[in-house]
């Protein structure tokens, strides 16, 4: 058992405003770990400060055991961070076959005609294979999501950074959107994954972490977590 | 929601044999055209080029400089002075003309890739500016008015006017044709598709592993060479550097950029369609004297507002596929297996 991921003492400030303060967080190499969180706490800057989008007002971040916290956008994918946007940023002028090509290219290392086989699979496995021709401009929200877990799928991560893509889905989108998280996951991925549909997270994290003001106020196994009475109050309003 | 007309193939490869067609045209055209037809379409080719650069800087890499013509300036003063000063052979000049813009591209970026934006428009524009100013200060190449081309060094490059019309045509048409097969191949390899990825959404892009500085330095410095060579030819039909002609921010820049953005910003077609436009209006409302430029200015906002990606981009939109082809499908049968 080893830390893909440790976090120590990260903060990020915008202007007097600390969004992320003081925060700590080590992610195992074979976990799938939750996180909740009110609006505005700072879920989606976390992903960003570990993607590299923001550079850290102070912490560090290592990955497998590196200081990652400098490195672009495009050397911590290249090392093996995938991501998807809560709000889907498609490439829209290419087609999805074209969307999940790139990041099998440039995120995966490979050439244009290794890495077609890479997109196919992927595609197929995401259920995007009978789209793929398509401008990826012209999916509806729900296949725009897909398209976002299956571009991330395409670099061939180590840690998943999932954010916000169970949300509006049918039992029967999240039954299947969970198969394919824990094929992924059985593949030998961990990933971390931001979600508001708490019986989706429940189902299949490890661990679940509650995110407030910046800091994680929780952190256990989903039954223990989601039956705090501080979260309780904090987060599910009771 | 994407619209594919029924005849779609049919209308797909009438375009490519009008693009052939035309292509084929500039081959021949020489034959039958006047020197003033010539010279006009010398000058055609000479503008496609550059904008098919500013297309790859801001189209694709994100670099929206206002700077283009230093670098049409600098292969002028660089091939005037490796042909008159340095008495190279004439045609070497030319290519040393792209070698030096090529060398000074490379100091170029260390300004150009600390701004971005706005900042980046403005910090490009005031560096060509320099570079035009300095130009100005030059001794041997007539200071602030610029000087002539010899006579001897013009004729190395046919001894009667017409003859010299044709060369100059001719290496015009090997730039627009190097030019534009080169964009190609670029724009459908690996780093082609990572450029596209940056068009449409750049965080993305970078977030997917396309590595963005990089994708900017191959841009910057793929086009240095091809404006450089621009310059040459340019000078050569003028016969004549000056500060102000050779770095002209309204020829070299300004049109470059009502064209790209009226043709098609990010498309291969979008440069060629507006060079197209751009000289028909130009022979059409040259007699308009400033009303020309008024017309032109509106034109590019009015695209701009209905359709950001300009007329090619309507146009792909009725089509519902390129005519020039830089994607990358699947196999044929992927996804047909599939139930329904």
């Amino acid at each position: 058992m080893t830390n893909i991921l440790e976090i120590a003492g990260l903060g990020r400030r915008f202007g007097g405003l600390a969004v992320i303060n003081d925060l700590d967080l080590a992610v195992d190499d074979r976990e799938i770990l939750g996180i909740i969180g009110p609006n505005g706490a700072g879920k989606t800057t976390l992903f960003n400060l570990v993607a590299g989008v923001l550079l850290p007002s102070a912490g560090s971040i290592r990955y497998q055991g590196r200081e990652i916290s400098r490195l672009s956008t495009w050397d911590r994918c290249r090392l093996g961070i995938g991501r998807t946007y809560q709000i889907p940023r498609p490439f829209v002028h290419m087609s999805v076959f074209e969307n999940v090509l790139t990041a099998a290219v440039h995120g995966g290392g490979q050439s244009i005609a290794q890495a077609r086989t890479q997109a196919e699979t992927m595609l197929e496995l995401t259920g995007l294979a009978r789209d793929h021709n398509r401008p990826a401009g012209a999916l509806t929200l729900l296949d725009l999501k897909r398209l976002e877990l299956c571009r991330a799928l395409a670099i061939g991560p180590r840690l998943l950074l999932l954010d916000e893509i169970a949300g509006g889905l049918t039992d029967a989108e999240v039954d299947t959107l969970l198969a394919i998280i824990q094929r992924v996951h059985a593949a030998g991925t961990a990933i971390v994954w931001i979600e508001h549909v708490i019986r989706a997270l429940r189902r299949s994290c490890h661990r679940i972490a509650v995110l407030h003001d910046g800091a994680f106020i929780a952190v256990g196994a989903p039954e223990d977590v989601l039956s705090n009475a501080h979260v309780k109050t904090i987060y599910l309003g009771e | 929601m994407q619209h594919v007309p029924a005849n779609q193939p049919l209308i797909i490869a009438v375009s490519r044999i009008v693009l052939l067609g035309g292509a084929l045209a500039l081959m021949v055209a020489p034959r039958f055209l006047d020197p003033g037809g010539l010279t006009m379409l010398t000058e055609f080719l000479c503008l496609l080029v550059l904008a098919l650069m500013w297309n790859l800087l801001a189209g694709y890499a994100d670099i929206v400089t206002v700077g283009q013509h230093a670098f049409v300036g600098i292969g002028a003063y660089a091939f005037y002075g490796a042909a008159v000063l340095l008495r190279l052979d004439p045609y070497l000049a030319i290519a040393a003309a792209g070698v030096v813009a090529l060398i000074i591209a490379l100091p170029a970026m260390l300004i150009v890739f600390r701004l971005r934006a706005a900042y980046l428009a403005v910090g490009t524009w005031v560096v060509a500016e320099v570079l035009m100013l300095a130009a100005g200060k030059l001794p041997n190449f007539g200071f602030g008015s610029g000087v002539s081309l010899p006579v001897a060094v013009a004729r190395e490059f046919g001894a009667r006017p017409a003859e010299r019309f044709a060369t100059i045509y001719w290496l015009a048409l090997a730039l627009a044709i190097a030019a534009f097969l080169s964009t190609w191949l670029l724009l459908r390899s690996r780093v082609g598709l990572g450029l596209t990825a940056m068009r449409d959404n750049e965080e993305a892009a970078g977030a997917m592993g396309v590595n963005l500085l990089r994708s900017r330095i191959v841009c910057f410095l793929w086009t240095a060479p091809f404006l450089g060579l621009a310059g040459a030819i340019i000078t050569l039909q003028k016969l004549r550097i000056s500060p102000a002609a050779s770095f002209s921010i309204i020829d070299w820049t300004v049109f470059v950029i009502f064209i790209v953005v009226i043709g098609g910003i990010g498309s291969l077609e979008g440069p060629i369609l507006g060079t197209i436009l751009f000289f028909v209006l130009r022979e059409h409302l040259a007699t308009l004297g400033t009303w020309h430029l008024i017309i032109l200015g509106t034109l590019s906002i009015v695209v701009i507002l209905i359709e950001p990606r300009g007329l090619w981009g309507l146009l792909r939109k009725a089509l519902g596929g390129d005519v020039i082809p830089v994607s990358h499908a699947a196999r044929a049968d992927f996804g047909k297996a599939e139930a329904p």
